[in-house]
């Protein structure tokens, strides 16, 4: 890259992509900027926003990736995005993203956007998977119906891609055409005309919205335009013409315009398809992979056995290829502490700066990192789950058990990928409508054991059960499952009682994921584990060493520095649930700030590293106390970054106060249950 | 003219009409269930979501909206 490409991008393209989720549309957006992209939010909301660089014959072009949406109405906050970029940013072009193998419905949202006249390019992808359901496109054909250049891509095996980058990029810099006209019936049409006729006058409106655009979005009452347009000065003719032509379309025709317009848009795409599709294959042969498949994935008798059975693989998979990357990752944080120490005692360093460098820096950081492997496998697994189309037949599954806990079936997703991270679950809980699902499944997300919790786990397992690992793991992401039900079943019945909204999801044909689709996936969840693990748990060793060495000329991390302190005051509060000393009371202090540094602040407090940490805690810890705390970890109070979010998404500091005192009112409540219920048995 | 749900698996409807308020058609509407459209019920458990098909696509809808959703099966 020189100087002036750099320069040059003050004034730079902007392609948007827009298409339906399961698309293809992420493939696409990954193949045009080469995977090189940046992830951010939308201005003033949590929706994730993907950006990337095209750099083509020389020139920087800005990629943007639109929220994958079914249309461009204002139903939910993605499509209100995806609305609000495409008329007030006026990208250069807009690719359109269209599942070649279902055409019809993926041309809603492109026709859409040919209606506000944006410049637009269509990317017929997945055409491999038309032609083996043997249907046949016409692209030429479908080029002349839309009006707009129309590529066949196949973007996991790249073909298509550089024919769409030079189509879009010539698109971009072409005169803007004339909005796509669909002509919505003579009684519409009259109306359409009166309210044009206003429109017109108003130079803010038409500086804004496309005359047209604007006059059909008023006919289907779409609320966030009827705002807008309200906030505006002189308007008040305009939506009084709104409302006579509503009621004047329901006296004549006695229907509602949000209906007829819908259906006249239906009646345009399948006119289209209609001219440019030809379907060889009979519909039984069509559909018969996938639903071969989904007859046993989904089988209202193997269904939750095979769930089960899935998830059982995905915590295999994670422990066994885990394993020993974590050794290499232990080897080499000790060998790393041994040179440094060799080489700072040569160095005659004062022993304070030693023991921060060993102790502290090393020492707190390695046993974090240790786990790394195990974070992103589990990603990993889960991002192979969604990509595969399975994720949302384990929606559908858990819908009917779902709904008999009073939840929604898409409260599913957000709840599974909290086993990953928290954070994005609480943040996925966006694709549920209706405020009531939305918050229940906010609310008992921190239940679901992350993969932070993930280290104490490993390390406590490590030290006692060594023989049954993965079963005593699993029971305890069973147990955080059990009272996320329970929860959920009281949050519902006494905080948001009520109707589930409708429960309506796509399920994306069967795919095999693509190696690069599916770690790039990874690697965007795993990422921001490893930011938080590079920010936030620096300084919170830091923080820790600090704490250990205080007041001045106290023994490292003894009872008498300021974490001892700090520990020794939670003590007595911990004792009856078997965990009452200073060392874990400090250890779940700092766990809030992230639950992995629960493994941390013990590593420092013990002074040791991985090896000599599991030597510590089998000397001062019983595998009862163990099992209680491990518990106590896992549902005590959810982490900073955790808190932050749920202030986020609920926006109420009440909600946030209620998810932290619950939390840790249950965590104690349960390690109380199973120390003391654990010594009645005899177990302690 | 018979709700969806009543519909078994394997058996196809068109939908005539979708009988609930604004909130319910839009969610329908932009996933391709507009009158005139024509879906395959590929499981009816009589329990839990319908799992239909509609054009290409496969869309997994609860009981209650399939109530909503008034079909006519096609007379041979």
């Amino acid at each position: 890259m020189n100087t002036a490409q750099v320069l040059g991008g003050t004034e730079q393209t902007v392609i948007a992509l827009a298409g339906n989720p399961n698309s293809g549309k992420t493939s696409i957006f990954n193949n045009i900027t080469g995977g090189h992209q940046h992830v951010g939010n939308w201005p003033g909301v949590t929706v994730e926003k993907k950006e990337g660089k095209l750099n083509y014959k020389g020139k920087i072009y800005n990629v943007i990736d639109l929220p994958g949406t079914y249309s461009l109405g204002a139903y939910s906050e993605d499509e209100v995005i995806a609305r609000d970029f495409v008329l007030k940013e006026k990208p250069d072009v807009i690719i359109s993203v269209v599942d070649a193998s279902n055409i019809e419905r993926n041309l809603y949202l492109t026709t859409q956007l040919l209606e506000t006249g944006a410049n637009v390019v269509v990317a017929l992808n997945m055409m491999d998977e038309a032609r083996t359901r043997e249907i046949d496109i016409n692209v030429q054909k479908l080029a002349e119906m839309l009006g707009v250049v129309v590529i066949p891509t196949v973007a996991v095996k790249k073909e298509g891609i550089n024919e769409l980058i030079a189509q879009a990029v010539q698109a971009a810099g072409a005169e803007k055409k004339d909005p796509l006209k669909i002509n919505y019936g003579k009684e519409v049409e009259v109306e359409l005309g009166k309210l044009e006729a206003i429109i017109e006058k108003h130079d803010k409106l038409t500086a804004v919205f496309p005359k047209r655009w604007l006059a059909v979005k008023l006919l289907e009452e779409d609320e966030n335009i009827y705002d807008e347009v309200k906030g505006y000065s002189g308007t008040a003719g305009l939506i009084k013409q709104q409302s006579k032509s509503i009621e004047r379309l329901l006296d004549v025709t006695g229907e509602d315009t949000e209906s007829l317009v819908a259906d006249r848009r239906y009646g345009f795409i399948s006119g289209a398809a209609k001219q440019a599709v030809t379907r060889r294959a009979s519909t039984e042969k069509r559909v018969s992979i996938s639903d071969k498949i989904d007859k046993i994935l989904t089988n209202r008798v193997l269904g939750i056995p095979v769930f089960l059975l899935a998830m059982w693989g995905v915590f295999q998979f994670t422990f066994t290829f885990g394993a020993p990357m974590i050794g290499w990752i232990e080897a080499f944080f000790g060998w790393f502490g041994r040179i440094a120490g060799s080489g700072l005692a040569a160095l005659n360093a004062p022993d304070l700066f030693v023991s921060f460098i060993i102790d502290g820096l090393i020492g707190g950081i390695g046993s974090v990192l240790v786990f790394i492997p195990n974070i992103f496998l589990l990603f990993l697994a889960i991002s192979f789950l969604e990509d595969s189309g399975y994720m949302a037949r384990a929606a559908y599954i858990m819908d009917r058990f779902m709904n008999s806990l009073g939840l929604h079936g898409k409260s599913f997703i957000p709840l599974v990928i909290g086993f990953g991270c928290n954070v994005p679950a609480i943040m996925a809980a966006r694709t549920l409508e209706n405020k009531r699902d939305r918050m229940i499944t906010i609310l008992i997300t921190p239940l679901m054991s992350c993969g932070a919790r993930l280290p104490v786990y490993v390390l406590f397992v490590g030290a006692f059960f060594s023989a049954h690992q993965g079963l005593v793991i699993f029971s305890l992401y069973l147990l955080g499952i059990i009272l996320a039900i329970i929860m959920g079943k009281v949050f519902k019945k006494f905080l948001f009682p009520g109707e589930t909204s409708p429960f309506v999801m796509e399920l994306p044909p069967y795919r095999i994921p693509t190696l690069k689709g599916t770690f790039i996936h990874m690697w965007e969840r795993g990422s921001a584990f490893i930011k938080k693990a590079g920010t936030i748990i620096f300084a919170v060793v830091i923080i820790i060493w600090f704490m250990s060495v205080l007041p001045p000329g106290v023994e490292y991390a003894s009872r008498e520095s300021l974490v001892g302190m700090l520990g020794s005051l939670a003590a007595p509060v911990l004792a009856p649930c078997g965990f009452g000393t200073w060392e874990a009371g400090a250890a779940l202090v700092f766990g809030i700030l992230a639950k992995e540094v629960v493994v941390g602040t013990l590593g420092v407090i013990y002074g040791a590293g991985e090896g000599g940490l599991v030597a510590a805690i089998q000397q001062y810890w019983t595998p009862l106390s163990a099992y209680a705390f491990m518990v106590m970890t896992l549902i005590y109070v959810p982490c900073a970054a955790v808190i932050g979010t749920i202030k986020k998404e609920t926006g109420s500091w009440g909600w946030t106060a209620f998810t932290v005192s619950y939390t840790l009112i249950l965590g104690w409540t349960m390690a109380f249950i199973i120390f003391q219920g654990g010594r009645l048995l005899g177990l302690g | 003219m018979m709700p969806l749900l009543f519909l078994p698996a394997g058996r196809t409807g068109t939908i005539k009409d979708i009988a609930g308020g604004k909130g319910v058609r839009q969610k329908l509407t932009r996933m391709g269930f507009v009158r005139g459209a024509v879906v395959d019920v590929v499981q009816n458990d009589n329990r839990g979501p319908l799992m239909v098909s509609i054009g290409e696509g496969k869309v997994a809808i609860g009981q209650g909206v399939a109530q909503k959703i008034l079909v006519e099966e096609p007379v041979d």
